[in-house]
């Protein structure tokens, strides 16, 4: 049913750390290479070798500039799949009730056996989520993992999202938000995790770490600070070599 | 968004349709027998038929009995629910003022309550979202209704209905564009806030996530010129309403210049129905730096 | 509460069974894990127990499964039936395919074996190719390094016995400051992203130094925008500053380098610029104590650093001073090289000040004695937390070679080598230059090689040359031109054989190197040499076999075809005897193995090869008796002893198996690797984990695992002898003469300090004229030109934009969705643009190797690969423009021969949008495979 759960257990989701992501793709490929053949109906690649292949895909990565006057441009990758809303318009517009929120966890799912592929769900998503599959045509979205998480077959060191497990730079985690002790709640704590379009008052799960300040051509000033490590020992090569004899001789 | 035709078919001829079917409710014209079955006729073709071109944009169509489910929660599913009632409430009444003859105006009414109930439904199928900017506003429902209305007031002939409709409609059309132009500001959406890097500069995407399309470039990312939706704005502004009013206020209306004022009105409205989807804008846009 | 949701089962069956193999996705050689279901590949991800990748994947990886049901798989051999280019082919036998391939091979080797050309692009079986070819006899065979990355391992192993990329890894658990210069999200890639991720959890600082601001760079917490080739002057500048203000580790410098070595000064001597060596041959130092030079490792020598000594009636002069009166000259001032480097002179000296403050202040101390060669003991190992990087946009410029000099000069003057919290060498590294082999290129017909083909000269009597002066080899490597080209120069191979200089060969046999396409420069001109006929209508190049996996540009210029396996298919070993895959603190190797059997007709290469080999009867593949000594490549890496105890694989030797680096061959040892996971590891001693080229533990440990067979400790090179044996020679000494057009160059290039030079290119064309930079990178999701075959991978890169600085773009007046022609002294391409600020504001880039031609890998020839991605290679030439001087030099490093990708000197200029089609075309190939399916939805099935 599309009502939402007034509350949910757990609050599972990720926090993906924008100050590390390299934008390198893995979870992006990892988690099509597990979700095409796992929880529901494959992700399809239409016209998948020809002059305009278009697939499904549930998380993907962007790449954004950020230029500002006094600093050099700047490069940020930006991965994006469900944040797993609290108030997820995606599950409330449903009309057949294929779109829900675990109590249990809060995870959204599509009941791809109810969804009649309306795409509504898609539209009320500000995130861009959500993505019908041309194939199959139900809608599909990010299961957090669902069949991963909780997953017996599985050793429990791996019972995580595919797209966690893969990632090179550790840039992504994953935890339940509800627990203030949790990994994820201390993590977005401290570094100011960010909720994307709180505007649109979804209350997402998912918390993006900002960038770090970087050091930049601002920054020449600390020059000051680190003079005295490059304070010349001598002024010409002949005084330096006279400084590095004494050197020497102390060693 | 993307302009599809069946979304539009649909919200256009169900619009029209549940807006006859208003006037027919009413009484309005006092219409029986044959005449009576040519309006219902028209009523119920672009009702059904609209509601017919919905579901081709459904990716598994079969299962759109389960659609009616979710009235609690979901406007699409109101709508469907609402739509059926009102084609059932109208096709008894109907039935008995063709077949027997007996006008029963209290289920009349209630057709009437029901039909325009679900053009209003259909209306907050876009009003609802709050990713699309321009759509999430109240000029919306009440645009979807004075569409419903005056193009059933043309319909069922109700001219003088129809003036004063058609002029309120074309003024609450400009103005809902105005308002619309605005409307993603007003929002507060920028790809910076999008992003939440904003506090670092300016931000412009360097690359996409894909070379190619997606499903989110071609369903929410529809970008459309100026210049271009200026000029649709004007012709639809003009076909939809100015050019009826006059005629309707300055000549006298006989069938073909009635007809002729319908087809410029169905014009003007496909032409509005166009832009309603080719102008809004989903904030998704925004991670695609395409507005 | 409405609240409803289905019953989900949450533990669904994963797999029928998990297969451990080695990914082959990129050079990573990552461990995975391959998920079969119904005996079909279902999910591939990363094995935790691995030591390269430790469970993570790359997306390269994770797209395995694509590459593996590939529709641009090769399916059986072939025999070209059309014209060469056309990609017209027959499928044959692999009988008929040996039958044709021997009756090519075995008149060349019983006559000219030199007529043979043998070379293999990015495979990772070169010692078995190596030893092939070796036994075939031809001089003729490399690898791909020559346009790879010769420059970085040459540079590394002459200067420290190790290399940046797969000889060594910063300390990442221990670094505080690491700077990576030039490196993009190639090779290495998933310990790279790891390592990072240690640094920023660490808080520890990441400087990326890189003209494009992508990938690491984009994550590092500062970011150097120098422009292309100018890497080695801010080094250098940066050691200036460093000298100036004695913030160089003199203890280190003193044990561990030739710092104090003496220098012979006599410009008339032939030993002018040689190291002073005793009787014993042991370098001498002059004595603190008693002033006489004295052998360095004497005991109670306390060398001296500066001064001049005379010694028998030459004046000496130490290495040290040598290198400070060059470094402290104010052509190396931040300020004179801050403009040329676009890299202002405070923020030079502001990053060489943090260098010295977090070596020299902030410098970490393990509780762990060791004993170094000498027998001297130590209490504890300390270390100097900087750290170094570097990969292709230092190694890719003709001053490549002495720009990764530099970078090693400075971690060298910081003390940061081979120390916790500095650069770490991964076994059989670190390896002195002098254990390694020498080129060998004599042949006599019928028989095998004198030795190696590759190696690492150590004077001009190392040169591949006959005694005429004329090249031996194809590609003219170990020349006057490029001395030290120890990877050979496979880039030169197809252009020289056209040409027929040195000489006209008979065979072209390459693996896995799409030199018709990205991995040529000029590959119009390339596929012209390669389609070329003579008067009598023969082909210039009279016989081309090709072995790749997939339909490739270079498939359609073969005249056999000798299809391989995908990686999931086959067996192969990543061997120490090869490129190594060891950590820091481990020596490790790996295996490939079938995890699931071919479907077609195909076979592993390096089987084939071995096959080949037998029927030929090359020795070494054959018993006495002339019966194959191996039926396959398994059997090879299992059987077949390189010293004796010492073969491909070093886990699980000898009869029990439990040999580590030496034993006896072991049949079981494939099915241990397999139950290991696909790999060995074997842990270093902890008193032997650091300072290895001096430590006695490792190198006693060394000795037992087989890497080495005594002890080898040596001195790191500030001070490089053997370039200066090739100078000496410039300057008219010794009988070795090099031809005089040559020897300024020599002077100039074989100093035996790093230097700097501008980078060939624009010393050759008017800067006015092509003002810009044009570099390429690899994409994170891409390798090379095997991504755009697979459905998945191509869908992120399908086409690749020139990206074009603010500057220029602005310049321009360029608009969102515009072209341009960028054009080079050599050549015009049409290409699409892409605004992008992050970039130096004199350098235009592109994604590597995503343009394809038509025809090729299986794709529809309205692929956006083939309409909108474009080639930079085609802007490239092999030679550098015409001097005027009657010669024509070539485009690349000239100590190494390295090709100079990157020196590339462009102008840009709005082109028309039109067609929306980038140029220049090229017709398209048939393909020997068909067009992939329209639609697909992998997975369905399970």
């Amino acid at each position: 049913m599309t009502d939402l759960p007034t509350s949910t257990t757990k609050k599972l989701g990720l926090v993906i750390d924008l100050d590390i992501c390299v934008g390198c793709h893995a979870c992006v490929i990892n988690c099509k290479e597990w979700n095409t053949s796992n929880y529901g109906a494959p992700l399809s690649d239409i016209d998948a070798y020809g002059s305009n292949p278009v697939g499904t895909f549930l998380n993907r990565i962007h790449t954004y500039e950020v230029k500002s006057d006094d600093k050099l441009a700047q490069t940020v990758h930006f991965p994006k799949s469900c944040l797993h809303c609290e108030d997820a318009p995606c599950v409330t517009v449903c009309p057949t009730g294929a779109s829900y929120k675990r109590s249990e966890d809060g995870i959204v799912l599509v009941n791809e056996s109810d969804c009649i592929g309306c795409g509504l769900c898609a539209w009320a998503c500000p995130y861009g989520a959500r993505e019908l599959d041309a194939a199959e045509g139900v809608m599909k979205k990010c299961t957090l993992c669902v069949d991963r998480i909780y997953n017996e077959n599985l050793p429990e060191i791996d019972r995580e999202p595919a797209c966690v497990r893969t990632c090179p730079a550790n840039a992504r985690h994953f935890g339940d938000f509800a627990d203030p002790e949790s990994d994820v709640s201390r993590m977005s704590a401290a570094r100011g995790g960010m909720q994307l379009m709180p505007q649109q008052d979804t209350k997402p799960v998912n918390r993006y770490l900002p960038p770090r300040p970087k050091a930049d051509i601002q920054t020449d000033g600390d020059i000051d600070i680190l003079a005295p490590f490059l304070e010349p020992v001598a002024e010409t090569p002949k005084g330096l070599l006279g400084w590095l004899d004494k050197a020497l001789e102390a060693l | 968004m993307h302009p599809a035709a069946s979304v539009i078919i649909f919200t256009s001829l169900s619009g029209l349709g549940f807006g006859l079917m208003f006037f027919l409710g009413l009484g309005k014209p006092d219409v029986s027998g044959g005449s009576a079955f040519v309006f219902f006729c028209i009523a119920y073709a672009l009702a059904v038929g609209g509601l017919l071109a919905s579901t081709f944009h459904l990716g598994n169509p079969q299962r759109a009995m389960k659609a009616f489910s979710q009235w609690r929660t979901s406007w699409l599913s109101r709508e469907g629910v609402v739509a059926v009632a009102a084609l059932l409430a109208m096709g008894v009444y109907a039935a008995l003022l063709i077949f027997v003859g007996i006008r029963v105006a209290p289920l009349g009414w209630l057709g009437s309550a029901l039909s325009i109930t679900a053009v209003y439904c259909t209306s907050m199928i876009y009003g609802q979202l709050k990713t699309v900017p321009r759509w999430n506003m109240t000029t919306t429902p009440i645009l979807f209704l004075l569409y419903a209305l005056s193009g059933g007031a043309l319909l069922a002939a109700q001219l003088p209905f129809a003036l004063l409709l058609l002029a309120i409609l074309t003024l609450v059309q400009i103005l809902s564009w105005m308002l619309g132009d605005l409307s993603f500001a007003l929002a507060g959406h920028n790809i910076e806030t999008a992003t939440g890097l904003g506090h670092l500069g300016k931000v412009r995407l360097l690359e996409s996530p894909h070379s190619g399309e997606n499903y989110l470039t071609r369903e929410m990312v529809h970008v459309i010129g100026r210049k271009h939706s200026f000029k649709l704005r004007v012709i639809a502004a003009l076909c939809l309403g100015v050019i009826p009013v006059v005629l309707l206020g300055l000549f006298q209306i006989n069938h073909l210049s009635a007809l002729l004022i319908i087809a410029l009105h169905v014009i003007g409205l496909f032409t509005s129905r166009w832009l309603f989807f080719a102008e809004a804008e989903h904030v998704v846009g925004l991670y695609y730096d395409k507005r | 509460m409405n609240h409803h949701q289905p019953d989900l089962d949450t533990s669904p069956e994963v797999s029928d069974e998990i297969r451990k193999t080695t990914c082959y996705m990129c050079a990573c050689r990552c461990g995975i894990n391959v998920h079969l279901k119904d005996g079909k590949v279902k999910y591939i991800e990363g094995n935790r127990d691995h030591p390269i990748n430790k469970g993570v994947l790359c997306a390269k990886g994770s797209a395995g499964i694509m590459q593996h049901y590939s529709p641009a798989r090769l399916r059986a051999p072939m025999k070209r039936v059309g014209e060469r280019g056309e990609g017209k082919f027959e499928e044959i036998s692999w009988d008929e395919a040996f039958d044709i391939a021997a009756k090519h091979l075995a008149p060349i080797r019983e006559k000219a074996p030199h007529k043979l050309a043998f070379f293999t692009g990015r495979d990772q079986s070169q010692s078995l190719t190596s030893f092939w070819a070796q036994q075939f006899g031809t001089p003729n065979y490399a690898a791909h390094g020559g346009f790879c990355s010769v420059n970085m391992a040459a540079a590394g192993i002459y200067t420290m016995g190790g290399a940046f990329w797969e000889f060594g890894v910063p300390d990442w658990d221990r670094t505080k400051m690491f700077m990576i210069f030039g490196v993009a999200e190639d090779h290495d890639s998933n310990p790279i992203k790891m390592g990072l991720s240690k640094l920023k959890a660490r808080g520890a600082k990441i400087v990326g130094v890189n003209p494009v601001r992508t990938g690491y760079n984009a994550i590092a917490d500062e970011w150097v925008g120098i422009t292309p080739g100018t890497d080695g002057l801010f080094v250098l500048a940066m050691i200036h500053v460093l000298l100036k203000a004695g913030k160089v580790d003199l203890e280190y410098l003193m044990r561990y380098t030739n710092a104090p070595m003496l220098v012979n000064m006599d410009e008339a001597s032939d030993e002018h610029g040689l190291l002073l060596r005793d009787v014993q041959g042991q370098f001498m130092v002059q004595d603190r104590v008693t002033g006489k030079p004295a052998a360095f490792d004497k005991k109670g020598v306390k060398p001296v650093f500066t001064g001049e000594i005379t010694y028998q009636g030459t004046k000496y002069t130490p290495v040290f001073q040598l290198m400070t009166e060059k470094y402290l000259s104010d052509d190396y001032a931040p300020e004179a090289v801050a403009e040329r480097c676009g890299i202002s002179a405070d923020r030079i000296r502001r990053l060489a000040a943090e260098l010295a403050h977090v070596a020299f202040e902030q410098e970490i101390t393990i509780d762990q004695p060791w004993t170094d060669w000498k027998g001297e003991k130590h209490g504890t190992m300390t270390g100097r937390p900087v750290s170094f990087h570097a990969m292709r946009g230092i190694s890719a410029h003709s001053n490549g070679f002495q720009t990764c000099r530099a970078i090693h000069l400075l971690q060298i003057l910081l003390g940061s080598v081979e120390v916790p919290g500095g650069y770490r060498f991964k076994p059989p590294y670190p390896k002195p230059v002098g254990i390694h082999p020498t080129p060998h290129s004599y042949a006599t017909p019928g028989g095998p090689l004198n030795g190696p083909h590759l190696g690492f000269p150590t004077g001009p009597e190392d040169l591949a040359l006959n005694a005429s002066g004329t090249p031996i080899r194809i590609d003219k490597a170990f020349t006057w031109e490029n001395p030290l080209s120890a990877h050979g120069m496979m880039h030169m191979v197809i252009s020289n054989a056209h040409a027929g200089d040195p000489y006209k060969i008979d065979t072209l046999f390459m693996y896995m190197a799409n030199m018709s396409w990205n991995s040529s420069m000029n590959s119009r001109g390339v596929m012209d040499m390669l389609t070329d006929k003579d008067e009598d209508g023969n082909y210039v190049i009279p016989n081309i076999i090709y072995s790749d996996a997939y339909s490739s540009e270079m498939v359609a210029f073969a005249d056999l075809i000798l299809p391989d396996t995908t990686y999931l298919e086959r067996h192969d070993c990543i061997s120490l005897l090869d490129r190594p895959i060891s950590e820091a603190d481990a020596v490790c190797d790996s295996i490939r193995w079938p995890v699931v059997e071919p479907d077609r007709d195909v076979r592993g290469f390096q089987s084939a090869l071995i096959q080949l080999g037998s029927k030929l009867g090359l020795p070494g593949f054959v018993n006495e008796d002339g019966t194959a000594k191996y039926a396959d490549y398994a059997d090879y890496i299992v059987n077949h002893e390189r010293r004796p105890g010492v073969g491909p694989l070093a886990g699980f030797r000898g009869e029990d198996g439990k040999g580590k680096g030496r034993g006896a061959p072991n049949p079981e040892q494939i099915n241990k690797y397999i139950e290991n996971g696909g790999f060995w590891q074997d842990h270093i001693p902890d008193e032997a984990l650091f300072y290895k080229p001096w430590n006695k533990a490792y190198q006693d440990w060394a000795v037992e695992r087989g890497i080495f067979d005594k002890p080898a400790p040596y001195l790191f090179n500030i001070y490089v002898e053997p370039m200066q044996k090739f100078r000496l020679a410039a300057e008219g000494k010794g009988e070795l003469q090099p031809p005089d057009h040559l020897r300024a160059q020599l002077i100039e290039a074989m100093d035996p300090l790093p230097v700097w030079w501008p980078p060939y290119e624009e010393q050759g064309v008017d800067c006015d004229e092509y003002p810009l930079h044009a570099l390429t990178q690899r994409p994170a999701a891409m390798y090379h030109s095997w991504g755009s075959q697979n459905a998945w991978l191509r869908q992120i890169h399908g086409t690749n934009p020139l990206y074009v600085s603010g500057e220029v773009w602005r310049k321009h007046r360029f608009k969102e969705g515009d072209w341009a022609y960028l054009t080079s002294h050599h050549g015009k391409i049409k290409v699409p643009v892409v605004r992008m600020d992050a970039l130096n504001p004199h350098t235009v880039w592109t994604w590597n190797a995503i343009g394809k031609r038509k025809g090729a890998w299986a794709l529809d020839e309205n692929a956006p690969e083939t309409t909108k991605g474009f080639l930079l290679n085609h802007l490239i030439h092999e030679l550098l423009p015409s001097k005027g001087d009657g010669l024509r030099w070539s485009n690349s490093d000239p100590i190494t021969g390295q090709a100079a990708w990157y020196d590339l000197r462009v102008k840009i200029e709005k082109a028309p949008t039109e067609d929306g089609v980038s140029q220049p075309e090229t017709p398209a190939q048939t393909s020997p495979v068909g067009q992939g399916p329209k639609d697909i939805a992998y997975g369905e099935e399970f």
